[in-house]
This record gives structure tokens, C-alpha cells and sequence, in this order.
């Protein structure tokens, strides 16, 4: 299969200071992502799991190009994203970011209330021109109907829509652009139970109708599983666990993501699951713990542990990428 | 007829008197909640849930009002008490806690006087007894070294473990009913484990009776013994756990129970469409009529009732007998 999205490595710190009198002194640094690696094949989905604070929307900024790595490589269609947005050539700049879109969590943060639909939906035409003026009318028009909305939304403003449906529109915005790689950032979060079923079925049709490549970040585990094919499991920073969505659920090989899949509610009166409680809270990524930086929470921790950290490997099964000194164990 | 119910809520009506029109957030509920039992309230934003449990504390803010219902917690209706009775029911009777703990936190003071104060003042009780309760009930609710966190500030924890402090808050005066409004819904999902399991703790061992309230069908599931569904400030269904999620009977739960994903299984997802209502001029007849795929004429004409279909299950739908609904499971 072919891999449309690459990240190599990637680290991204983000400095802490205190402030003095006079000046303010670097005194440590967030390890927000601390060499994340992964892939995407094409019009496929990577679902990014994870806690708040783990480093989820940080990877995604660094992958759109919306951060600067410290250290790593981000590809997207086998270009490097930050070298490709450092080129001169405007044009071909405008060209690569046209690729890449992004929905977030709030929809109602994310569209400027004094514009109408019809302008938020075609503003991506006005800026990337990438088609003839002459069928921007027909461009929205298909694109409201595609996202289960009506023609006469259009001359409407956001403060007129629900939350459903203010999300349908910032997925037209996105897809105005003729994207091929969409970063969805908690796209159903805020949404009700009903509206989040919409959402997520518009989410999978799209992608087979257009073959868009997803990555897919949220906390809620089950709309996860939804949708994706892949998944990553994230604790500070780090990937832990990296496999194919059904194995990683029904088979998961490392604690933190064992722990985690215990912790959702089944809606299922009669599932009953071994109850896996996590002592404390998630520990601050300014000074990470040592070794495995979760053996302060592991019930399976050992030496080990605490002095190394496990590299991220499918030694265990194959395209199975678990960091865990015992995972073994759980084969 | 005598009530075994700790607490019996009946068609309790609340509305809010605004600009643009009559918000009847709650229209007609009625529930009831057994000693020692735990009822989960659920149904999506806006179904009327936090007003629900409002209206049983007497708490509803302007220009909100309770219009008209009983409210019996122990045979005594808390619509007809005087606001001086009242201030002795809550805290002592009912307590509640609220989806965000840092809001419901006072920042200025440290915690344990939050909850020091309280026991004070109810139960007279002199500061040094008060602080040695205060350390006691932290301890009970899981807060390591209550000696010492007692004297710090809200800003100083974590939102679960702020949780946990408005929940020892809640417990101070040893209520018999808590109602816990979204208590875990801005929290990790590890750290909602935490919580939920110490609400499972304080009803095992507290024999305490609770109200839970969500949109999150795998949390009353896992929690709940019975369960209120609501829609558009209207109860759909009520039903034991088990009963809801195998046999349901309203169009409602069923669509539901079909909308969310599950993390222990793939497939897709059943989709309601439509719309939640404007509770302002809510459909006629069933509320949920617009979006549901079983509605006939009689459905927009009529307001269905509830009616009480066997022993604990009731059900507000003019064609629940025709129906065969399948469960989410
Ligand atoms: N202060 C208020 N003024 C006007 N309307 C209000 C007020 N408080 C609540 N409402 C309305 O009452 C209805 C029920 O609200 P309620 O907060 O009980 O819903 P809920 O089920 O708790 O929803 P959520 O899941 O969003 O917490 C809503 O339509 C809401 O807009
Ligand atoms: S009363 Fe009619 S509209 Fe309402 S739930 Fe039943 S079938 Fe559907
Ligand atoms: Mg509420």
C-alpha cells in the first residue's frame, strides 16, 4: 500500500520559563511529541488516541506544517512538509497547503460569524483559485449537498445552524480545497449522541467517495475504533502502541493501552470487563518520568522500567508496534 | 398506596420565562428513586437533565420557574416547603455535583475550608472537630495526604482530584440522596474510571442512593440499576438497566442505543436524523415525531402518555404495542 503520510521521529518542545526581574530564564521544556513515528496509507484512517495533554494536536500541527519540528521529518505525498513550505515558488507553497485541511473540535470557533455560508464555503476557492470563478456557485452548491445540507444554507450565517450542522460546514469549507490529507482534531466531541452518528457516517462516506486520507485525533476511544483503520495509542509524547484498529482493541500488548480500553463504558449492561484502576494522574511532560514513563502508574513495572525507556517495535507480532519491556507477557 | 421510593418526582414542570419566548425545559417528568438505588438520567443536551435535578434542589435560576409537580423525598413534598426548610434539605438530604468542579470551587479559599465551613455551620459543629471530619471525608473519597491538602488551594489539583473534593464536599453532612450532574464528562477517561469508581465505592458502602445523570449510555449501563430516558424535557422511557438495553420500547432508545459506537465492536453506525428541538415551540404531539421513523399521524396530533407497560417499565409512545424495537445489544 502507499504511504501518503510519513512522520519520522518527530520532537517538539516547547520551552518553560520563570520569569525573573529582568529576564526570563528558560527552566525546562515540555516534551510535547518526543519522536513520534508513524504512517498512512492512502485513503486511509490513523486514529490518535490519547489523554488530555499527551501530544495529539501538537503532532498534528507539526504534521500540516503549522509547527516547527525540533527534530524529525514530516512527509505528506512524498514531499517534506516544512522543506516543501520553505520553497520560494509561492505557487507550488499554495499548492501543497491547498492538500492539507483540518477540523477541529469547536465548530463554532472555527467560522467567522459575519460571513455567510456561501462565503466560508467558498473562501478556499478565493484564495487557492484552483478552479474558474464561473464554477465556484456549482463547487458549494455540490459541496452543501455532499455534506447533507441544503442549497438555501448558503445565504445563511453560522449563528443560524446547530452544532451538527455548523460542523457540516466546516467539512465543506475543508473539502473546498480539494484536499487529499484531512486532519480531524476531536471532530465530534462537542457533538450530541445523535449528531455524532451523522458526523461520523459523513466522515467514512466521504472518505470512500473521495478517497481522502485521514488522521483522526481524539480521546474518545470508541469513535476511534469507528473509524480507523490504524491506531496509535500517545502517553507524553510517545506512541505506545501502533496497529491495525482491530488488534489494538481486541489484543492490546502494552499496560497503558490496556488500562485505557478498560476505562471506557460499554453500553452493554451484560459486558463485564476487568476494571483496570490507574492510580493518580497523568504526569506533567516538563520533566517526564524515567525509563518508561509510565511505570510510576504500571502495575506490571519492574527495574527495568524505570532506567530504560522500550523502543516502539513489532518483534511480538508482526506490524504490532508496542514500547513495553514485558509485553511478552500479554501475547 | 404507600411509596417506597426515597425520592418520587411527579410531573414536574419547569419553565424559563425568557425574551424570546417560554423555555419548557421540563414538561411533565416524573421519576422515581429507590432506597439504595442508583437511577441514571440520560438523554442528549437540552433533554432537560441539569434542570431536572434542579427543580428537585429548588436551585433553578432565573428566570426560570418551577410551574407545577411533587417533588417527595421521603413522603414530604420539597415543592411545598418554605425556603427556610429547604436550606435544611439540601446538603443533608440531597446534595449534588456539577459537571465542572473548578467552577463550582470557590478560588480564594482553600479547599478545606470549603468543606469545614459547611459542617460548621449545619451541624455547629467547633472548627477543630470540623477540620478532623473535613480530613476524614478527603481521605474517604481518595485524596492521599488529607492532612495536608486540606490546606490548599483549588488552583493546586488536578480536575479529578477536584472532583473529588466537591464530592467530599458533598458528602459533608452525610446526605441520603446525591445527584451527580455529568460528574465525569470533562475528565480523562482513566481518571472518569477513578471517579466512577469511587461513586460505585460510597454506594456500596455508604448505601448511598444517587442519581446519575449523562449522555453517555455506557456509563448509566455500567452504573445504573435503572434508567430515565429523556427527550425535549420529557421522560421517553424508564426501565431497569437490563430491560432498556434488551427490550427496549420507545423509538427513542432504540435509535439511540444503535447511535453510539462501541469500542467493543464495529459497525455502523444507525443514524437519527434530524435535529434536537427548540423547546421554545417543541413539536406537537410526541416531541420526537419529526425524527422518528416509526411516526404516524396520530403522532403529531397527540401527546403520548406515560403508561406503565409491566412492574418497572414505562413508556410514553402511542405505538409502543405494534413495535417489535431491537435492543443495542
Ligand atoms: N437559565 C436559563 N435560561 C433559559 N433557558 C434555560 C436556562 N437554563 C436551561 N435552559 C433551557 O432548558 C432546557 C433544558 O436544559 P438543561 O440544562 O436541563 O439540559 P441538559 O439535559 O442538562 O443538557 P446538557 O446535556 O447540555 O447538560 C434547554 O433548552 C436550555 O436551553
Ligand atoms: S409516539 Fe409516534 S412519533 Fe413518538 S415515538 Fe412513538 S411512534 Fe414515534
Ligand atoms: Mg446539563
Amino acid at each position: 500500500m502507499e504511504e501518503f503520510v510519513k512522520a519520522q521521529d518527530l520532537v517538539k518542545y516547547y520551552p518553560v520559563y520563570k520569569r525573573g526581574i529582568l529576564l526570563k530564564k528558560q527552566t525546562g521544556a515540555v516534551h510535547a511529541v518526543d519522536g513520534v513515528s508513524f504512517s498512512i496509507a492512502k485513503g486511509q484512517t490513523l486514529g490518535l488516541v490519547g489523554e488530555s495533554g499527551c501530544g495529539k494536536s501538537t503532532t498534528a500541527k507539526v504534521l500540516l506544517g503549522l509547527e516547527r519540528p525540533d527534530a524529525g521529518h514530516a512527509f505528506v505525498d512524498e514531499k517534506e512538509v516544512h522543506e516543501t513550505l520553505d520553497d520560494t515558488n509561492d505557487e507550488k507553497v499554495r499548492r501543497f497547503r491547498r492538500g492539507m485541511q483540518m477540523i477541529f473540535q469547536n465548530p463554532y470557533g472555527s467560522l467567522d460569524p459575519r460571513m455567510t455560508v456561501y462565503d466560508i464555503v467558498s473562501e478556499p476557492c478565493v484564495i487557492h483559485q484552483h478552479i474558474p470563478r464561473s464554477e465556484w456557485n456549482e463547487k458549494v452548491y455540490e459541496l452543501l449537498r455532499m455534506v447533507g445540507l441544503e442549497e438555501y444554507h448558503a445565504e445563511r450565517y453560522p449563528h443560524e445552524f446547530s452544532g451538527g450542522q455548523r460542523q457540516r460546514i466546516c467539512i465543506a469549507r475543508a473539502l473546498a480545497s480539494d484536499p487529499k490529507l484531512i486532519v480531524a482534531d476531536e471532530p465530534v466531541s462537542s457533538l450530541d449522541v445523535s449528531i455524532r452518528a451523522q458526523i461520523l457516517n459523513l466522515i467514512m462516506d466521504l472518505q470512500k467517495e473521495k478517497e481522502l486520507t485521514y488522521l483522526y485525533i481524539s480521546h474518545d476511544l470508541s469513535s476511534v475504533r469507528q473509524v480507523s483503520h490504524h491506531v496509535a495509542v500517545m502517553y507524553l509524547g510517545k506512541i505506545f502502541e501502533y496497529a491495525k484498529s482491530e488488534e489494538l482493541f481486541d489484543k492490546p500488548l502494552n499496560p497503558y493501552t490496556q488500562a485505557l480500553i478498560s476505562a471506557v463504558p460499554i453500553p452493554d449492561p451484560k459486558t463485564k470487563r476487568e476494571r483496570i484502576i490507574l492510580a493518580g494522574d497523568v504526569p506533567s511532560p516538563i520533566n517526564p518520568p524515567s525509563g518508561c514513563r509510565f511505570h510510576p502508574r504500571c502495575r506490571y513495572a519492574t527495574e527495568i522500567c524505570k532506567k530504560q525507556e522500550p523502543p516502539l517495535i513489532d518483534a511480538l507480532a508482526k506490524d504490532h508496534f508496542v514500547a513495553c519491556h514485558h509485553a511478552d507477557k500479554f501475547v | 398506596m404507600e411509596d417506597h421510593h426515597i425520592l418520587n418526582v411527579h410531573e414536574l414542570k419547569t419553565y424559563f420565562y425568557t425574551e424570546n419566548g417560554i423555555v419548557k425545559a421540563v414538561d411533565g417528568i416524573s421519576f422515581q428513586l429507590g432506597e439504595r438505588e442508583i437511577v441514571g438520567l440520560v438523554g442528549e443536551s437540552g433533554s432537560g437533565k441539569t434542570v431536572t435535578a434542579l427543580s428537585v434542589l429548588r436551585l433553578v435560576p432565573r428566570p426560570g420557574r418551577i410551574v407545577s409537580g411533587k417533588v417527595y423525598l421521603e413522603g414530604e413534598d420539597l415543592l411545598a416547603k418554605s425556603e427556610k426548610e429547604m436550606a435544611r434539605v439540601r446538603g443533608r438530604k440531597v446534595a449534588i455535583v456539577f459537571q465542572d468542579p473548578s467552577s463550582s470551587l470557590d478560588p480564594l479559599f482553600t479547599v478545606g475550608d470549603q468543606v469545614q465551613e459547611i459542617i460548621m455551620y449545619h451541624e455547629g459543629m467547633p472548627k477543630k472537630e470540623a477540620v478532623e471530619r473535613t480530613t476524614e471525608l478527603f481521605q474517604r473519597v481518595g485524596i492521599p495526604e488529607p492532612e495536608k491538602r486540606i490546606h490548599m488551594y483549588p488552583h493546586e489539583f488536578s480536575g479529578g482530584m477536584r472532583q473529588r473534593i466537591c464530592i467530599a464536599r458533598a458528602l459533608a453532612l452525610s446526605p441520603k440522596i446525591l445527584f451527580a450532574d455529568e460528574p465525569t464528562t470533562n475528565l480523562d477517561v482513566t481518571i472518569q474510571a477513578q471517579v466512577l469508581d469511587l461513586m460505585r465505592g460510597l454506594h456500596n458502602n455508604l448505601g448511598m442512593s444517587m442519581v446519575i445523570i449523562t449522555h453517555d449510555m455506557g456509563i448509566v449501563a455500567d452504573m445504573a440499576q435503572r434508567i430515565v430516558v429523556l427527550y425535549a424535557g420529557n421522560v421517553c422511557e424508564a426501565a431497569n438497566t437490563h430491560d432498556l438495553f434488551y427490550s427496549p420500547k420507545h423509538p427513542y432508545t432504540e435509535a439511540l442505543l444503535e447511535a453510539v459506537p462501541r469500542l467493543d465492536r464495529h459497525k455502523k453506525l444507525g443514524v437519527i436524523k434530524g435535529n434536537i428541538p427548540n423547546l421554545i415551540e417543541p413539536p406537537s404531539g410526541c416531541r420526537f415525531h419529526p425524527r422518528c421513523p416509526y411516526a404516524k399521524e396520530i403522532c403529531s396530533q397527540k401527546v403520548p402518555e406515560l403508561e406503565k407497560i409491566d412492574g418497572n417499565h414505562y413508556v410514553a409512545c402511542h405505538r409502543w404495542r405494534e413495535l417489535a424495537l431491537v435492543g443495542g445489544a
